[in-house]
């Protein structure tokens, strides 16, 4: 069906680095309603089906509908977190306006273009990169089919290019396909027709085929996984109010709330969203609500009044352009300076990012079990490009995590709601529970939770506040650390698969570097990082922000051996592997003969 | 500030009191008077101690203490070992609240032992004047003879009021000055 | 508690906690706490299973001082506190107090939208046309003349009509009460309680302090000349006449409540996995 003129299981083309994940990188472009969403899901979901992984970002204009978009699809024969340096092919289905993604598209003098002759010239931005054309009349080809679309005859030529068997392709277009039979014989054709397309073009990377899947695999979001990590933890009511891109959290967990006997509520606006939740777990129900940094902003009052009234909550910022309104469509890290100290007054929180689109999972439910365990507020920073990007992984492991709140008894003696403990964690009077009724304050309060202006009291308070997340034992999750060395970089999020791709490839050039990726950012974890800094001399802090917040945070709350560096870059384009494997060797000083792959 | 504390009850011209039909009914409602009276009392010394206005605040607690005799005494006379079952509607009073219920507005942290004084002693004369209208208009005779002796007790309190009140210092005319603004304490 | 015997009727009493009110001595707020625990003593509800909801300013300061649960939230944040908790745990009665400022101004989109959701709440008002905590600033329903530090001469403002919005944004209960009527006050409440959906009841609560003339309130507040509709139509017409001193229940209608009815048999979460399964 697909006729390769390299033989299956050679190496990568020239063009790509040493030491980087085999694979393929497709981008699938067009205007107004060409379907290149569609098409690239598609793409993703065949390649699953060939027992392969991948990710697929997506990027539009800034329409509603049909304006130019860009499916951005990376495959792989092991799971792949980010986007590569570049792509191998830009396969546009028109040209109009496509330009406008040529930083987010980099290409090069072994990358390919192909595009329909018919459909206008190829922008001279994608022209001066030196990559090769070939030109395809795709919409000729759907016409002479009728009922099919051009989308689909996009797919098959992508599908084969990139070494994806017929059987693949066809059975994902069946799996999704909602329209008539008739449509889809169509259409069924016209994938068949693009892939008789892509015979006879050279120069393209191809995939070996992939094992058989033999573990369970999930083609999923990081926002889906996000709101499944909650409810494993025991999240059962949501207040909701929309923005994006944390818009289909909340919109998956409606149904799925709804399936485990939890509830959804939409909210008039974060201000009210806030306060839903936190009188909902007041009332004894783990809650949450999602969110993006200008939602987040409006939820601090809210935030504060969990965290001196000891309500568990978690509010998921999914992390987009900033400041202000931002870039609303784009990812980025720069709500974490927000997020670790964005109250008024002393007002200690958890805050928690994920690693990646998989960890969306295992985090969020963590910050359930530990908000629930300590009383306190969540924020759990995840950004656009995890949320809004799907990925095929692994079925992730299951981790007990899941919210306990210590509650009072019926009638205990002496009951008082902030009662000043050892652990700083005192039980929580449930309201139903007769006997030890009491009023939840945000002003400062007795132990008794009678508001107070003394000073014992307030010092009490604060003490207990700040003791309960500083003595609780957060385990081997606040952090992965691997590899060993004299260096290392320290990440959070989404960056962190940018960076273990690049320290992959410094490893391949004989030199070991160590990744630190924090999950825990707030409270501070001092002994933990000390000892993954063991040995350790420099450190260079990597992420995707103006302001180096990371950086400045590290050196602020922690001690750090040498002289600490930084690598940020602001959004709207992602870390790249490339750009980081060129900071970090700069940044050792060492000058590396790039070697062949082993 | 207003400087006497203006007796409370409607302004609108008082419906004439249902008589209650049976002896029960009608003191089951005369025990209820008190015991608002016992209530509002608590709550002015409350408010009082709160205030730091203890002298007055001790005067009420003498006054809800003497209210709550009464409702005993109601008790008693009717051989009730426990409170009456009171009617699901509120009873018809002349004004908003049972007569012997000093209005909630009456008060003022700066206020003397003359002006609870004052408040109560038309606390009493309300009594008395809603008892004498149950004389007026009862159709039962048990009734009538029972709101005849109330009205006689309330006629007593009234004079042991006066009395008090003149024992008492009068206030100044700048009782109600505070040199203080108000605080903002949330 | 003796569990042998039946327990004997709440009284209103019971409801009350040993907290006093720190509220200056005068407080038409004074007679609203008294009303509602003669109100949930005639409801019957245990009072650990209510919860009384707030936000801030003096009629805030509510919840503690009744013997049931509490939660003394944030400025205007009380009805989506409210909300949260009585759709996470329908179980529970709640009601939701605050004053003027703290409803109709911070609070004002979510008296709009708790009307149009109907969740089944009790909405209490302290209505005292002024900002008491904060030393006396016009309020929404301040009159548009009167003076006052933050806006000399008045605000030249319209007032706020919290009936008539409550009605056109869809409340299913709607009523108004006055402090100096306990009694009465009481019944109403009871009665909100009681009607499924939200129940919206403005008392006007006079302010001794700043508002020393609302003494007068007295001699306006009158029983409203007829009882309830379940006509929003002609409650929007009487209300329109409405001198604000009418008490009673202006609307009691029959809009089914937010619903809140959770899954007879819930699945696992594990059973959400085959959405994502390949």
């Amino acid at each position: 069906m697909n006729a390769r003129t390299t033989a299956p299981g050679a190496p990568t083309t020239p063009g790509s680095t040493p030491g980087a994940v085999a694979g393929i990188s497709i981008a699938l472009a067009g205007s107004g309603g060409s379907g290149v969403m569609t098409a690239g899901t598609l793409l993703l979901e065949a390649a699953a089906k060939a027992g392969l992984y991948g990710l697929m970002v997506r990027t539009s204009g800034p329409q509603i509908r049909g304006g130019e978009a860009a499916a951005l699809v990376r495959l792989a024969r092991v799971p792949v977190a980010t986007l590569d340096d570049r792509f191998d092919v830009l396969l546009a289905i028109d040209w109009q306006n496509v330009n406008r993604f040529a930083d987010e598209i980099p290409l090069d003098a072994a990358s390919m273009l192909i595009g329909d002759p018919d459909e206008g010239e190829t922008p001279d931005v994608f022209k001066a990169t030196g990559a090769s054309f070939v030109a395809r009349p795709l919409k000729k080809m759907a016409k002479a089919i009728p009922g099919s679309w051009t989308n689909m005859v996009a797919l098959g030529m992508a599908g084969a290019l990139a070494g994806l068997p017929a059987a693949a392709l066809e059975a994902a277009l069946r799996a999704s396909w909602k329209r008539t039979d008739e449509a889809l014989k169509a259409n069924l054709a016209a994938l068949r027709a693009g892939m008789d397309a892509a015979a006879g073009i050279d120069g393209v990377p191809t995939l070996p085929p992939g094992r058989a899947p033999d573990g369970r695999r999930w083609l999923i979001s990081g926002n889906e996984a996000a709101g499944y990590g909650a409810i494993r933890g025991g999240v059962r009511f949501v207040a909701a109010y929309p923005i994006t891109p944390a818009t289909e959290l909340l919109e998956w967990m409606a149904p799925a709330l709804a399936k485990v006997g939890g509830a959804l509520l939409q909210a008039e606006d974060e201000l009210a969203s806030v306060n839903m939740i936190i009188c909902a777990s007041y009332g004894g129900v783990p809650s949450l609500t999602a969110t993006a940094g200008p939602g987040l902003a409006l939820m601090t009052e809210g935030i504060g009044l969990a965290c001196s009234a000891e309500v568990p909550i978690v509010v998921v910022d999914v992390m987009r352009g900033g400041p202000s309104t931002g870039i609303p469509a784009k990812s980025e890290q720069s709500d974490l300076s927000f997020a670790v100290s964005g109250l008024h007054g002393d007002a200690p929180r958890l805050v928690l990012a994920p690693t990646s689109i998989a960890d969306c999972l295992a985090t969020t439910q963590w910050a359930v079990q530990l908000a629930e365990a300590l009383q306190a507020p969540a924020i759990v920073l995840s950004d656009q490009f995890m949320g809004q990007s799907r990925a095929i992984i692994d079925r992730p492991a299951e981790v007990d995590f899941v919210g306990r709140r210590l509650t009072a008894t019926a009638n205990a003696a002496d009951y008082k709601r902030y009662r000043n403990t050892e652990s700083g964690v005192s039980p929580m009077a449930i309201p139903g529970t007769p006997g030890v009724v009491y009023t939840a304050d945000g002003l400062e309060h007795t132990e008794a939770g009678i508001p107070s202006s003394q000073p014992k009291d307030h010092r009490t308070q604060l003490d207990k506040r700040e003791r309960k997340l500083l003595h609780y034992d957060y385990g081997r999750f606040w952090a992965d650390v691997e590899g060993g060395g004299a260096a290392a970089v320290i990440t959070f999020g989404s960056s962190t698969a940018a960076v273990r791709e690049a320290l992959a490839r410094v490893a391949r050039m004989g030199i070991e570097v160590r990744l630190i990726a924090l999950r825990l950012l707030a409270p501070v974890q001092p002994e933990k990082l000390a000892a993954a800094l063991e040995s350790v001399e420099r450190v260079l802090v990597v992420e995707q922000n103006h302001g180096a917040q990371l950086y400045r945070y590290l050196r602020a709350m922690y001690d750090l051996p040498g002289r600490p560096a930084t690598f940020h870059r602001p959004g709207p384009l992602p870390l790249r592997p490339g750009e980081l494997t060129t900071a970090v060797v700069d940044w050792l000083g060492a000058s590396v003969r790039e070697r062949e792959p082993a | 500030m207003s400087p006497v504390p203006k007796s409370g009850g409607s302004a609108a011209t008082p419906p004439t009191p249902n008589a209650p039909g049976t002896l029960d009914e009608f003191m089951a409602q005369a025990w209820a008077m008190e015991m608002e009276a016992v209530q509002r009392y608590s709550d002015f010394a409350d408010a009082m101690e709160t205030h730091n206005n203890l002298e007055v605040a001790a005067m009420f607690r003498t006054m809800a203490q003497y209210e709550g005799k009464h409702a005993v005494q109601i008790l008693e006379e009717m051989g009730w070992t426990e409170p009456p079952r009171l009617p699901e509607a509120n009873f018809a009073w002349p004004g908003f609240e049972a007569p012997e219920t000093a209005s909630f507005d009456d008060v003022h942290y700066l206020m003397q032992p003359w002006h609870a004084l004052q408040l109560a002693l038309a606390a009493e004369e309300r009594a008395e004047r809603f008892f004498g209208e149950i004389v007026r208009v009862a159709t039962v005779e048990s009734v009538r003879s029972a709101a005849r002796e109330l009205q006689a007790e309330e006629r007593e309190h009234v004079a042991l009021v006066k009395a008090w009140i003149e024992k008492v210092v009068k206030p100044d005319p700048d009782w109600a000055n505070d040199p203080d603004p108000a605080r903002y304490t949330d | 508690m003796n569990d042998i015997a039946p327990p004997a009727a709440l009284t209103a009493a019971n409801y009350k906690s040993a907290y006093k009110p720190i509220w200056c001595p005068g407080c038409g707020d004074f007679s609203v706490l008294s009303s509602v625990t003669k109100a949930l003593a005639k409801v019957q509800v245990p009072p650990h299973e209510v919860v009384v909801v707030s936000g801030i300013g003096c009629s805030s300061r509510i919840p503690a001082y009744t013997s049931c649960y509490g939660f003394h939230g944030v400025h205007g944040r009380a009805l989506a506190a409210g909300t949260g908790l009585k759709v996470a745990r329908p179980e529970l009665t709640v009601i939701v107090a605050g004053g003027d400022g703290d409803g109709y101004s911070i609070g004002g989109n979510h008296f709009l939208h708790a009307c149009r959701r109907n969740v089944d709440l009790t909405y209490i008002v302290m209505d005292n046309h002024v900002y008491g905590m904060t030393k006396g600033q016009a309020s929404p329903t301040t009159e548009p003349d009167w003076d006052n530090k933050l806006s000399p001469g008045g605000t030249g403002i319209r007032s706020f009509h919290p009936l008539v919005i409550a009605l056109a944004s869809g409340a299913n209960f709607v009523a108004r009460a006055f402090a100096g009527d306990p009694n009465g006050t009481a019944e109403i409440i009871a009665a909100g309680i009681r009607r499924p959906g939200f129940s919206f009841i403005e008392i006007l609560s006079p302010c001794i302090t700043f508002r020393p003339e609302q003494r007068e309130w007295k001699q306006y507040a009158h029983p409203a000349p007829v009882g309830p509709t379940d006509d929003p139509a002609r409650a929007a017409r009487r209300i329109m006449t409405d001198d604000g001193f009418n008490i009673g229940i202006l609307y009691a209608g029959d809009r089914k409540p937010y619903p809140t009815q959770a899954a007879e048999h819930p699945a696992s979460p594990a059973e959400l996995e085959t959405e994502f399964e390949l």
